[in-house]
């Protein structure tokens, strides 16, 4: 499903990532290491945000530095900045921006805006203006803005990070219910724990790829180093 | 805030937004044309109907003209002393009934309506290479992007009190650009990864 060969990323002179070859296929990646370990760079790299200076990322069967535009009809981004994702100014014109390009009536389109503020639970909040909303509803709004577009994968980066442990509860639920491909990064170890397939990142390169309860293992063993 | 949406069913609401926005143009040029105080006190009454008709709470209402308070203040003074009251009520009056108009178009209209019918408006430009769906996103952007850079300034200004450095300008400015930059990096990421540009 996603796909890396022998991929290398250099930023401005410096090697960001080195040596990644990985295949990865749903339900759940995650990916943890510490900060400036390259987390964000790999996710940036399956949506076509970044290209890779050597080697090659296949995403469904697209190269997304190529195909960027296809790649991402497919493939969504959830940001840790919930503020920077929304574009409109009220809570359903933002989702409805998502659907800007599909060609829908207007009644089937509010019907798909409803259906995705009802999925995040902000109903109530429909012609709020976004920036009423706490941080956790915004990461609700910006999460229900890429549900609408029913992507086959979704890429996280650390989405809970400037959350509370209340906002990062609902968030989670709503993330958990996604019958898709998500791959997350995060510095919450509690929320991959279950998890089967977590990469460990450490100076751009993947030096575990196990599961979610090894992965910590590893990754604590490197914290303690 | 000014510009936000409130909701309702209205014939103010349910009103295109490109007759809105003629009604606004006409309205604004008359008084300006005709500034008298006359004509002032017939558009201030026709405004309060509109406002009464439209059902926006009377505080909502004067939120909309808060911002301009010192303008005001500042001209009406000024004027007066350069013309007299009477000059003054009339310049005075004609930018706050301007301003009180524009505030209500956008109180009833969506962004997403207005954008639509702005496209459109804005449709013969396309033959001169505009590209229209990126000057009306830019247009909504900024509705969007007030309130965040306003927080923005808001915390750095508490995190510097915080600090006891209220009156040094490099711990505001500072902060305020390095976060404004950030958010501004991320903001061009979130609208590339939304499909902006594809
Ligand atoms: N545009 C850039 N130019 C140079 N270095 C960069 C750039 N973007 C990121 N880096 C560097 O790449 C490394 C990995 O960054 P990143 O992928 O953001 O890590 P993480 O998300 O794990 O914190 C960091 O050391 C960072 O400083
Ligand atoms: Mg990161």
């Amino acid at each position: 499903m996603i796909e890396f060969r022998d991929v290398c990323l250099t930023l401005n002179e410096r090697p960001v990532l080195s040596d990644i070859n990985a295949e990865l296929a749903g339900p759940r990646v995650g990916i943890i290491g510490a900060n400036g370990s390259g987390k964000t760079s790999l996710l940036r790299l399956i949506n076509g945000l970044a290209s890779p200076t050597s080697g090659s990322v296949h995403v469904l069967g697209l190269q997304p530095d190529r195909n960027g535009r296809a790649v991402r009809k497919k493939v969504s981004f959830l940001f840790s900045n919930p503020d920077a994702q929304i574009v409109m100014p009220t809570v359903a014109e933002d989702i409805a921006f998502s659907l800007r390009r599909h060609s829908l009536s207007d009644p089937e389109r509010d019907l798909r805006v409803n259906q995705a503020l009802h999925q995040v639970g902000l109903t109530e909040h429909h012609d709020h203006p976004a920036h009423a909303l706490s941080s956790g509803q915004k990461q609700l709004l910006a999460l229900a803005s890429i549900i609408v577009t029913e992507p086959q994968i979704l890429l996280c980066d650390e989405p809970t990070t400037l959350l509370d442990r209340r906002n990062t509860r609902e968030v989670i639920n709503v993330l958990n219910d996604l019958p898709i491909t998500v791959v997350m990064s995060t510095h919450d170890l509690d929320l991959i724990r279950d998890w089967d397939r977590v990469l460990v990142v450490d100076g751009g390169r993947i030096i575990a790829d196990t599961t979610g309860i090894e992965a910590i293992a590893t990754y604590l063993k490197l914290v303690d180093s | 805030m000014i510009g936000i949406y409130y909701p309702g069913t209205s014939w103010l609401h349910r009103a295109p937004p490109g007759l809105k926005l003629v009604m606004l143009l006409l309205f604004t040029t008359t008084i300006v044309i005709f500034r008298s105080l006359p004509v002032l006190a017939g558009a201030a009454l026709l405004i309060f109907i509109a406002y009464t008709l439209a059902r926006i709470p009377m505080g909502l209402a004067l939120t909309q003209l808060r911002p301009l308070r010192w303008i005001v203040l500042l001209l009406m003074a000024f004027q007066w002393w350069l013309l007299g009251w009477e000059r003054a009520i009339e310049i005075v009056g004609t930018l706050v009934l301007a301003v009180a108009a524009a505030a209500l178009i956008t109180l009833t209209t969506t962004t997403t309506a207005m954008l639509a019918t702005l496209e459109r408006m804005l449709t013969p430009a396309r033959f001169i290479g505009v590209d229209i769906e990126k000057v009306a996103l830019v247009l909504t952007l900024t509705i969007r992007v007030v309130p965040v850079i306003a927080d923005i300034v808001g915390s750095v200004r508490d995190a510097r009190r915080a600090r006891g450095l209220e009156r040094n300008a490099r711990a505001f400015v500072t902060p305020v650009v390095i976060r404004t930059v950030g958010y501004s990096h991320d903001l061009g990421d979130a609208l590339i990864a939304r499909g902006v540009g594809d």
